[in-house]
């Protein structure tokens, strides 16, 4: 069951920050090459969902789960999973951009770094790789050595996605990656995740239904830590077999 | 009319505004009103803030200028090039001496040994409370070594005098364990609550973006501090470092008690070079100021040129300082944090 088509898949997976539980019973499998928007109201766990993907969860104190997440085949909640492995395979961009306050390229040839690739030539080729897969390329070919905190906010996310993309992971997260954007800004983020579709996994939290909409192709509803409905999009958003799921996309609460 | 409060003093206002104004003609009057009123704070606060900093440059300057002008009558009988050169100090032998080169060596020997000892040492407990003690064992640790930061240094020299020298003559065989490195060990352990606690803070306040985008990319808690935490907090460190630099070297009852007071040049022949070493009997300028300032003839050439070790130490100093910012300013050049 670990490979046709399926990238993670979860087994009665729950969460509890303390004694309050965030995530309760998932059971999902997220398909290979396809964007998966999350939807829900604020505080239903779809951060938290995330954030177990790449383990990033642990950093919270007295957080406490059980079940499986299954990354084709392999438990990452085993005990002898290697965090940073993980972490380099699935990358994640975070709400508000948040580059190094350092170079743009030295923000983009990080992860390669710490990850034993010294060797200019190569950083090189793979800063530049990275950059233009982020449709940044053309904006900063010139200006590399300059701080990435200059750059506009639209574009620090892109370098961001950029250093995400540095690592080579199979697998993105996105959460609200462009809640801290303008519309011109968005759209541009939404023109690249529609482009890197092709050659990795994403999933994306979104809180804007039209976003979810344009970018994905498959959609998952939370409510309350529960997983409510999981479709193809345009299902999802012409047709939900829940109700909820119906009432929250119509607008009629959240 | 006598006590008009703010609420009445607004209503007067209004009521004398002919009728024509209409509610944003009058908003934008209540509006300028507001902006008079907020600039007289912020034109009395800025001007406090002025003249305290003015204030505090005019107390330094002055002590400057006593320094100097005390140490004039000093520098006119001894060349300063004798001061700073000269290898024998007997300031009140019938055939006086004036060379502060042991005292001066003497100092930086002692304050080179103690931060080489206190920095990484304070460095490494700063990353392990800041980045990866669990959160009950910083909690708990912080106060302490804070505490340890306001330990008068006349307990720390005597325990140095009655346990930490007799241990380092048992270690190294020696037949006194008042030795430099007895005074520098003394001094690092001062310098490192300081140390740490400002470096700590330094790193505490990295934003958390930061660290959390370097573990998203697999970075591990370690490599973390290394490439993300350590360069955006390296303005504090420097800081921490500097004052503990400043403790180190203007510190004098323990080092006094510590590190033995013997005038000899604080080096060693290896070789047929004269090596500075730790490991003698030696004096610092804090301490000879100490030591002899109670009993000096007021006015006489050696009371002179006691301010002259005070000029000595304030040259130092100035000049550690000096390039400690030019460092910081050439690595915020490179590693721009904005
Ligand atoms: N670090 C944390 N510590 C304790 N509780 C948390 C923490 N993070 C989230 N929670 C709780 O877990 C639940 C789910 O939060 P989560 O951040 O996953 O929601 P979300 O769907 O991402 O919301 P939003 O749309 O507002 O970002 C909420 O009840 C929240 O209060
Ligand atoms: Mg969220």
């Amino acid at each position: 069951m670990s490979d046709n088509g399926v990238i993670f898949s979860t087994e009665a997976l729950n969460l509890w920050y303390g004694k309050n539980q965030a995530l309760k019973n998932i059971n999902v499998n997220i398909k290979m090459q396809k964007v998966t928007a999350i939807i829900g109201p604020s505080g239903c766990g779809k951060s938290t969902f995330l954030k177990v993907l790449n383990r990033m969860v642990d950093l919270v104190p007295n957080v406490k789960y059980t079940g499986s997440v299954n990354l084709q085949g392999h438990n990452i909640f085993d005990e002898n999973i290697n965090l940073v492995n993980l972490r380099t395979r699935v990358g994640m961009v975070f709400q508000k951009p948040n580059p190094f306050p350092k170079s743009i390229f030295e923000n983009v040839a990080f992860g390669p770094r710490i990850h034993g690739k010294h060797k200019k030539s190569e950083l090189n080729e793979l800063v530049e790789k990275s950059l233009r897969q982020a449709a940044l390329w053309d904006e900063v070919k010139d200006r590399l050595n300059e701080p990435g905190l200059s750059l506009s906010g639209g574009q620090q996310q892109r370098l961001c996605i950029a250093r995400t993309l540095a690592n080579e992971p199979e697998v993105i997260l996105m959460d609200e990656p462009t809640s801290a954007l303008d519309p011109a800004a968005t759209s541009r983020i939404e023109d690249l995740v529609r482009s890197l579709r092709k050659h990795y996994n994403i999933i994306i939290v979104t809180h804007n239904m039209q976003q979810a909409g344009r970018v994905s192709d498959e959609t998952f509803f939370f409510l309350n830590g529960e997983l409510i409905e999981t479709d193809r999009t345009e299902v999802i958003f012409t047709n939900p077999k829940d109700n909820r799921t119906e009432e929250y996309i119509t607008g009629r609460f959240g | 009319m006598a006590k008009l409060d703010e609420a009445d003093f607004y209503k007067i206002q209004v009521q004398k505004q002919p009728a024509v104004g209409t509610s944003s003609r009058k908003m934008q009057d209540d509006l300028t009103q507001q902006s008079i009123k907020s600039n007289l704070g912020n034109f009395i606060l800025e001007k406090f803030f002025l003249i305290c900093g003015m204030l505090s440059i005019f107390v330094l300057l002055l002590i400057l200028y006593f320094l100097l002008k005390n140490s004039w009558p000093a520098l006119q009988e001894v060349r300063i090039s004798e001061f700073i050169f000269g290898q024998r100090w007997m300031p009140s032998s019938p055939n006086p001496g004036f060379g502060a080169l042991p005292l001066i060596l003497g100092s930086i020997i002692i304050t080179v040994g103690a931060l080489l000892m206190a920095v990484p040492w304070s460095l490494a407990a700063a990353v392990y409370l800041g980045e990866a003690a669990p959160r009950l064992i910083r909690e708990i640790l912080k106060p302490v070594i804070e505490v340890l930061e306001i330990f008068p240094s006349v307990v720390l020299g005597f325990i140095a005098l009655v346990v930490v020298g007799p241990f380092i003559a048992r270690v190294f065989n020696l037949s006194s364990g008042l030795i430099g490195l007895t005074g520098a060990i003394v001094l690092a352990i001062m310098a490192l609550p300081t140390i740490i606690s400002i470096s700590e803070d330094a790193l505490n306040s990295v934003p958390k973006d930061y660290k959390e985008a370097a573990i998203a990319l697999g970075a591990t808690n370690w490599e973390t501090a290394r490439y993300v935490s350590i360069p955006a907090a390296s303005s504090g460190i420097v800081a921490a470092v500097m004052l503990g630099f400043g403790r180190v070297v203007g510190e004098t009852m323990a080092v006094l008690m510590a590190a033995g007071n013997a005038l000899d040049m604080p080096l060693k022949e290896i070789l047929n070079i004269p090596v500075p070493t730790l490991m003698q009997s030696m004096r610092t300028l804090t301490a000879t100021i100490a030591i002899e300032a109670s009993d000096v003839p007021w006015g006489s050439t050696h009371y002179h040129a006691l301010f002259v070790i005070g000029v000595v130490l304030f040259v130092i100093t100035f000049l550690v300082n000096l390039v400690s910012d030019i460092m910081l300013s050439r690595f915020q050049e490179v590693n721009r944090n904005d």
